[in-house]
C-alpha cells in the first residue's frame, strides 16, 4: 500500500490557507515543526470539552477520564516506538527537555571530573548545551564524532574515540541540517561494547521513521510531539528501566512523590518519579492522537513516500546553477534539503519564496558549529513530509529561479 | 514583488560604497545577530572636532542587514558623536525606505545597534540601543 497524499492533505487544514490572496502556502518546514490533522485537533478539543479535569488523585468521573486518556496515550506512544514498558516513557515538554533531564538526572549523579562524554558534530544546540553546562559543573571532557566532507558521521574517528573509554555517548538520529540518517545501531553496539551508555536524539526520527528503541538497544530516546503531527509543549524520554529507576528525580513537587513528611520525601514509582507538577494533558491525548493517526498510514509508507519526495528534491535542485546543496545523497539521508545561492544570503532567499507562499527557514538551524565546520554563516531548509508533494518541490525550484532573477 | 527588495537595497548589497576596515581607528565594535548569526563590524575615524570623519562596515548576512549598514556608514560620515547617538530604528526604516516585519527588522537594526554600542563603549550591543 502506498500513501494517498490528496487524501492526507485534506486532514491538515492549514495547508488549504492562503498567504496572501491566490496564494496558497506551500509548507516546507516540518523539521522546525510538523503541521498538525484534524484528528489531533480534535482529539485536544474533545478533551478539552468533554474531559477536562486534572488527572490522577482524583475519583470523579471526569478525572478518571482524564487519567485513562492521559495515561491511555503513553500506552500508545510505548507501542509506537517498542519500548517494552510505558513505564519506560517519560513526558517532558519536549526532546530539549528530555536531553536536560538526562544530563541534569543521570549524567550529574554518574559522571565525575575527567569522564569523557562523546557527541557529534552535527548536533542541534539541544545536544550540545546541555552537556556545556554539566562540564562547566562537573569538569566532565566533551569530545566530538567529526563530519564528513558530504554530511556522513567519520566512524573510524567514532571507534578510536570509544578506545578512551567514554562514560556516554549521545547523537541524533537524523540531522535537521543534513538529513543524515546515522546508522544507530552499529553506534550503539560499538558503544556498548565499549562500555558506555547511549543517548539518543530521535527529534528527526520519530516523526520520520519507524523507530524500535529495544532493537536499536537505546538506553535513552529523546524526542518531541510537534515534530510528528502532534502538539508544542509534550516531547518523550524514553529510557531503560533499570536505568531510569536508579536515577534521581529531576524536578521536585506534587505528582513525583509517593509520600511526603515536612522534612522529607520519598519518590514515586516510574514514569510519575519524573513528572512532577500538573502536566501537559491535552498535549499529551493529541500526542497519542498523532500517534495513532501515524500508525494508521504506516511509518514504512511515510517513509517510502518522503524518499520519493526526497530525490525528486535533490534531482530538482542540483540543476540550479550556483546552489550548494549539503549532507548525502537521498539514500542516506531524510526529506530534509539544506542549500546556498552563490552571492545570495538564505534570509533573503526564504523571504523571497514567502512571497510566493513557499515557507522555507533560513539560519543556523540550531546547529552553528555544523555551519561553522562548512565555513558557512547559514543555510536555506526545505523540508518535507508525508504531505508533501512534487508540486511543491517544483514551486520551490520556480521560486529560487526567482530569486535569482531579482539578485542578477 | 513588493519593495522589500527595492533596487536600492540590492545595490547597495552587491556594491556596498563603505565595506571594510579602518587600521588604524578609534572607534570599533562588532555583534551578531543571535537569531541568523548575521555579523557586522564597524570601524571609525574621527576628526580633531570630534566628527566622524570616515566609516567603514564589515561582516556578512542577508541584503537588508548589509545595505542598512552600508545606508548608515553613508549617513554619519561627518556628522559629530551626539548626532550619532541619537539616530533610532525610524531613521535606518527610513533610509531603507521600507517596513519591515519584526524578524527582518533585526536584521536592518544590527548596524545601528553595533554602532551605537561602539560609540557609546559599551560591551555589548543591545536592542535598547535603538529603540
Ligand atoms: C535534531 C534535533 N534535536 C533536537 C531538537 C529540539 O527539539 P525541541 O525544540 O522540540 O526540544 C530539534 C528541533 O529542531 C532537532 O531537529
Amino acid at each position: 500500500m502506498s500513501l494517498d497524499v490528496n487524501k492526507i492533505r485534506k486532514d491538515f487544514p492549514i495547508l488549504q490557507r492562503e498567504t496572501r490572496d491566490g496564494v496558497r502556502v506551500v509548507y516546507l518546514d516540518s523539521t522546525a515543526t510538523s503541521q498538525k490533522p484534524s484528528q489531533v485537533i480534535n482529539a485536544m478539543n474533545d478533551y478539552y470539552q468533554k474531559s477536562n479535569a486534572n488527572i490522577h488523585r482524583g475519583v470523579h468521573t471526569l478525572a478518571e477520564e482524564a487519567t485513562s486518556l492521559y495515561e491511555g496515550a503513553r500506552e500508545k506512544i510505548a507501542k509506537f516506538i517498542n519500548a517494552n514498558s510505558s513505564r519506560e516513557i517519560i513526558y517532558t515538554r519536549n526532546t530539549t527537555e528530555s536531553i536536560n533531564l538526562v544530563a541534569y538526572s543521570w549524567a550529574r549523579a554518574n559522571l565525575k571530573a575527567g569522564d569523557l562524554v562523546v557527541l557529534t558534530e552535527m548536533e542541534h544546540h539541544s545536544n550540545l548545551v546541555p552537556w556545556h553546562m554539566l562540564q562547566a559543573e562537573k569538569n566532565i571532557e566533551l569530545d566530538f564524532i567529526p563530519v564528513t566532507e558530504n554530511g556522513l558521521l567519520d566512524l573510524d574517528s567514532y571507534k578510536s574515540l570509544l578506545d578512551r573509554n567514554p562514560k556516554l555517548v549521545s547523537f541524533t538520529h537524523m540531522s535537521n541540517v543534513l538529513g543524515t540518517i546515522n546508522p544507530v545501531h552499529e553506534m550503539i553496539q560499538l558503544a556498548h561494547d565499549a562500555g558506555a551508555i547511549v543517548l539518543v536524539d530521535g527529534a528527526q526520527s520519530v516523526p520520520h521513521l519507524s523507530v524500535d528503541v529495544q532493537k536499536l538497544d537505546a538506553d535513552f530516546y529523546a524526542f518531541s510531539a510537534h515534530k510528528m503531527c502532534g502538539p508544542t509543549g509534550i516531547g518523550i524520554l524514553y529510557g531503560k528501566s533499570a536505568l531510569l529507576e536508579s536515577m534521581p528525580p529531576f524536578l521536585g513537587g506534587g505528582d513525583m512523590i509517593k509520600e511526603v513528611k515536612l522534612r522529607s520525601f520519598r519518590a514515586n514509582t516510574l514514569p510519575h518519579k519524573f513528572e512532577a507538577g500538573t502536566p501537559a494533558i491535552a498535549e499529551a491525548i493529541g500526542l497519542g492522537a498523532a500517534v495513532d493517526y501515524l500508525s494508521n498510514i504506516g511509518m514504512e509508507n511515510i517513509a517510502k513516500h518522503e524518499h520519493e519526495i526526497t530525490e525528486y528534491a535533490l534531482e530538482r535542485l542540483e540543476e540550479i546553477q550556483g546552489i550548494k546543496l549539503f549532507g548525502p545523497s537521498a539514500d542516506k539521508k531524510g526529506g530534509v534539503a539544506a542549500f546556498t545561492l552563490d552571492g545570495i544570503h538564505p534570509h533573503d532567499v526564504a523571504q523571497i519564496l514567502d512571497k510566493d507562499g513557499i515557507a522555507v527557514r533560513a539560519g543556523h538551524h540550531c546547529a552553528q558549529p555544523l555551519h561553522e565546520k562548512f565555513g558557512i554563516p547559514a543555510t536555506s531548509r526545505a523540508s518535507f513530509y508525508l504531505y508533501s508533494t512534487k508540486e511543491e518541490v517544483d514551486l520551490l525550484v520556480n521560486g529560487i529561479y526567482k530569486v535569482k532573477e531579482l539578485f542578477k | 514583488m513588493d519593495d522589500l527588495y527595492r533596487e536600492v537595497i540590492i545595490e547597495h548589497y552587491k556594491n556596498p560604497s563603505y565595506r571594510g576596515k579602518l587600521d588604524p581607528h578609534d572607534i570599533s565594535f562588532a555583534d551578531n545577530n543571535p537569531l541568523c548569526g548575521d555579523h557586522i563590524e564597524i570601524t571609525l575615524r574621527l576628526d580633531e572636532k570630534g566628527n566622524v570623519k570616515e566609516a567603514l562596515f564589515d561582516g556578512h548576512g542577508c541584503a537588508i542587514s548589509q545595505a542598512s549598514a552600508d545606508l548608515l556608514m553613508e549617513s554619519i560620515i561627518g556628522k559629530p558623536l551626539d548626532e550619532v547617538k541619537q539616530l533610532k530604528k525610524d531613521d535606518i526604516l527610513e533610509m531603507l525606505g521600507i517596513d519591515l516585519g519584526p524578524v527582518r527588522l533585526k536584521c536592518a537594526l544590527l548596524s545601528l545597534k553595533v554602532l551605537k554600542a561602539g560609540v557609546y563603549g559599551l560591551g555589548e550591543a543591545s536592542d535598547e540601543l535603538v529603540e
